[in-house]
């Protein structure tokens, strides 16, 4: 059990970092609670491993404090942590058995035998391991190895916090579902705080409670997969969670009017712009409905995408490209058509970062991708 | 389905079968008709049928006594080169840099003893162990012990082991730092958290990701020291007595020094089969050990 406390934590693989280009891992500080299910998501070379390895003390970071549960671990070695992880390939000793591999951790440990034999099954079983326990490790399948490295980690009693690189890399697609809800549902059954790599966005939403987005060694936000689809704080958050990603069109504004192109768009008052960077309006293409001509803003039809089960439409409004769903049974003929757009989910965003409203309004119906 | 039956088709086998029967086949009998026969010279032969093979394989005889001599002897030799540059080899792998520009540097070094050719090997060392001006044999005579490769059978063995050690470790720690470089990062961190110690380390993950890499260097380290010729020949010329005269140096004696065809054939060919067994030996384990591989 633990509360992770990053410090003002920061990393750089350069001895003496200069600019803030030299940090894999730009200066954060952030309260992640015990029990929790983090996810760390976003593109490769972000970050995201660096700071997990930060957390299971592979790497010293170069500044700042980790504490778990208040006690300051920064410099403790991995041995020295409660925590397990699991690698993106499975690891497992291959001159061992199943039951061996499981029993490593604690027999290194110096646990009584008697104990050890009490875990190894529990674990075993909560896996679906027990009937391969006495097999050699070495003729399984990947996801039956992944199993065991998950394994490893929970036998030891002691452990607070596992963490996951990219678990489900090497997994067969059939199986990454079932070995995502073994996942979830362990963490369900055992007090730990579970934080979980990735650069898939469909993992990171189902896994965790909590997902922090991260690009080039940065949060970008971090909150509830809910948070992040509707109020995206970040042009890249917007574009990197939900598929497809958020609509963004360079506009004007003027007052409670966003102009692109030659189109007038209301907008909710986000107060003047202070001219940090270029103004954008960012919406999803969930809340963008193509209708027929006349009824919302003109837009050209490019090309329709079916996904099977629903079909976007690829169109320009003024030039710019646009995302829009095709509502179940429209018929498309032609190149011409309107989009609606739905004013509350609408966000203006000024130099990437969203500038929220004088008076936030939610949409009251969800539609998931 | 009908198949036309034409027999010019094998014709085209007959480039394969020349070049087998010129390259293998044909030195081959040459031997075996050798070793049936027996000759004093004058190009006369004289039929012995099997007679060599039941006197060599008799170790009471002449013949017999010294073949089981000098296979002992190469048997030793392999043996005790291996028990030294196997474990030698794995702990100069281990002991060298995973990174960095020394990675480089160790690497060239390592591999310049594998570059020297045989005869200048056994030069070097003829030079190197002499007792009167050789650095090493004067220095270890300068210690009080008395060391003469030339005289004393245990300075010529322990002469050429240490020649082989230097000139072979490298390749066992060579092959072993391929082994060990091939084990991804996440094994020794997952071993961390685990908290493996260092040994269980090495035991458990280094050595059996090392163990192809080290039946191979084990397979090439046997057969080249029991083939061993120019290095004891060039250092000891076999002596001294007969105390470093191995299954190669004797054959060649035989051969070449007395002239003894029949015998030296009939040597040639029980070698050869060693050879050959020991060869299928090592091919079953190592397919099968493949075929345990693929499993996984």
């Amino acid at each position: 059990m633990a509360r992770i406390d990053l410090q003002d934590l920061a990393h750089s693989y350069h001895p003496n970092p200069a600019s803030d280009a030299d940090y894999a891992l730009k200066p954060m500080t952030r309260t992640w609670d015990d029990g929790g299910a983090y996810a760390l998501l976003g593109p490769s070379g972000c970050g995201k491993t660096t700071l997990l390895n930060i957390i299971s003390g592979l790497i010293i970071p170069s500044r700042g404090k980790i504490l778990f549960d208040g006690a300051d671990i920064s410099t403790l070695p991995t041995e020295k942590r409660n925590i397990a992880q699991v690698f993106q390939f499975p690891v497992i000793y291959d001159t061992m058995s199943v039951y061996d591999n499981l029993a490593f951790p604690l027999r290194n440990r110096r646990v009584p035998e008697k104990e050890v034999d009490a875990r190894v099954r529990e674990i075993a079983g909560m896996l679906d391991l027990g009937r391969d326990l006495s097999r050699p490790a070495t003729g399984l399948t990947a996801d039956a190895k992944q199993k065991i490295s998950l394994g490893r980690g929970l036998v030891r009693s002691d452990v607070s916090a596992i963490l996951f690189d990219e678990p489900l890399t090497v997994i067969d697609p059939h199986l990454k579902w079932e070995l995502r809800s073994k996942i979830k549902e362990l963490h369900r059954r055992l007090p730990l705080t579970l934080i979980y790599v990735t650069h898939d966005q469909t993992e990171a939403l189902t896994i965790a409670d909590q997902v922090v987005v991260m690009y080039d060694g940065g949060v970008m936000q971090s909150g509830s997969p809910e948070d992040l689809f509707e109020r995206p704080d970040h042009t890249f958050v917007g574009k990197f969670i939900g598929s497809p990603g958020m609509n963004i069109l360079p506009c004007r504004l003027d007052g409670t009017t966003a102009t692109v192109g030659d189109q007038a768009i209301a907008v909710p008052n986000v107060g003047r712009p202070t001219g940090n960077g270029p103004l954008e309006l960012g919406i999803r293409p969930e809340y963008v409905t193509l209708a027929p001509v006349g009824i919302g803003l003109p837009v050209q039809i490019k090309r329709i995408d079916d996904l099977g089960r629903s079909r976007i439409a690829r169109v320009e409004l003024s030039g710019q490209a646009l995302i829009a769903t095709v509502p179940e049974g429209a018929s498309i003929t032609g190149t011409e058509a309107s989009v609606l757009l739905d004013p509350r989910a609408l966000h203006l965003y000024e130099g990437g970062f969203r500038r929220a409203p004088t008076q936030e309004v939610r949409p009251q119906e969800v539609h998931h991708g | 389905m009908d198949k036309t039956e034409n027999n010019k088709a094998w014709w085209l086998v007959l480039p394969v079968f020349l070049v087998v029967a010129f390259s293998a086949i044909l030195p081959l009998m040459t031997v075996v008709n050798y070793s049936m026969q027996d000759t004093f010279g004058n190009n006369q032969f004289f039929w012995n049928g099997v007679g060599w093979f039941i006197e060599l394989l008799d170790p009471s005889t002449d013949l017999g006594g010294r073949f089981f001599d000098a296979l002992w002897r190469n048997l030793m030799f392999s043996g005790i080169i291996l028990a030294i540059e196997v474990p030698l080899g794995i702990a100069v792998a281990l002991a060298m840099p995973r990174q960095g520009w020394t990675v480089a540097a160790c690497l060239i070094v390592m591999a310049l003893p594998l570059l020297v050719p045989w005869n200048v090997v056994g030069t070097i060392w003829q030079v190197f162990a002499r007792s009167d001006i050789g650095l090493f044999g004067a220095v270890v005579n300068g210690l009080g012990i008395p060391f003469n490769y030339s005289q004393n059978a245990l300075s010529a063995w322990v002469t050429i082991v240490l020649m082989d050690v230097w000139h072979w470790t490298s390749l066992v720690a060579l092959l072993s730092y391929a082994g060990l470089k091939s084990i991804p990062d996440a094994y020794y961190q997952a071993a961390r958290i685990d908290g493996a110690s260092g040994w269980a380390v090495f035991r458990k993950i280094q050595l059996p990701k090392m163990r192809r890499v080290l039946l191979i260097a084990v397979l090439l380290r046997f057969m080249d020291s029991f083939m061993i010729y120019t290095e004891p020949f060039v250092v000891t010329g076999g002596g001294p007595g007969n105390s470093t005269t191995f299954l190669s140096i004797d054959l060649v004696k035989l051969a070449l020094g007395q002239f003894d065809l029949g015998k030296a054939a009939a040597v040639s060919i029980v070698y050869n089969l060693i050879i050959l067994a020991v060869c299928w030996v090592f091919y079953t384990v190592i397919t099968q050990m493949d075929a345990k591989g693929r499993r996984s």
